[in-house]
């Protein structure tokens, strides 16, 4: 058994039911913040298929669009508490 | 050996993303969600970023893979921080068992400016909390 394959049918499954778990916490949350919290980690979990995904092809070039999708949720967090703060200020 | 390193940080990376997620299904309120989310995927995401770090062993990759890290590490306190300032201005309650509550009265709601505590007149509240601070 390689190392591959341990990668494939084991820890991927894995991630992919943590995935599945952040899911239903992002349909359920009960307020909006939930949603934005869920979403964050939903990103990061994939940050790690994207990780694994790339020793299980052996191609480096992965990791870039890991770190493209590391900026995005930073920038989603900040940009959705911005606005959602400044929304209820208005009220 | 590597093999037997790539295995130990993956397995314990999928492990701990795999707590974050039972966390954030089973707490009871939005504050422990946040600090799930900023404590466990981290970790989780950093053991398994280091696993590819030893799976390809060059320079390029290794550096890549500390710049994601750091990112991560510097980014997510900072966005746990406004995502949960947020959900204190929007009225997200504490969970029933929170024993206390330190930002109570002082953040302005209007302005949403941060005072201290002892700006005017409550001097009272500040010396039963100058008493649980000596320990």
């Amino acid at each position: 058994m390689s190392i591959q394959d341990y990668l494939e049918y084991v820890i991927i499954p894995i991630l992919v039911l943590s995935e599945l778990l952040v899911f239903i916490r992002f349909i359920k949350g009960p307020s909006v913040i939930d949603r934005v919290v869920a979403l964050d980690l939903i990103v990061t979990i994939g940050i790690g298929i994207i990780s694994i995904y790339s020793i299980i092809t052996s191609r480096s070039n992965f990791l870039d669009i890991a770190m493209i999708l590391a900026l995005i949720a930073f920038l989603g967090t900040v940009a959705f508490s911005y606005y959602l703060e400044k929304r209820n200020k208005n009220d | 050996m590597t093999n037997f390193f790539i295995i130990l940080l993956s397995t314990a990376g999928a492990l701990f993303s795999l707590l974050a997620a039972i966390g954030i299904i089973r707490m009871p309120d939005t504050y422990l969600r946040i600090s799930v989310n900023t404590k466990a995927a981290t970790l989780g995401v950093g053991l398994m970023l280091g696993s590819a770090a030893v799976f390809f062993q060059e320079f390029s990759v290794t550096t890549r893979v500390q710049a994601i890290i750091i990112f991560i590490l510097l980014t997510a306190p900072v966005g746990a921080h406004l995502i949960g300032r947020t959900s204190y201005f929007t009225g997200n309650k504490l969970w029933k068992g929170s024993v206390i509550d330190d930002l109570k009265g002082k953040y302005d709601l209007k302005s949403h400016e941060l005072k201290s505590d002892n700006a005017d007149g409550k001097k009272k509240r500040r010396t039963k909390d100058s008493k649980q601070a000596d320990f």
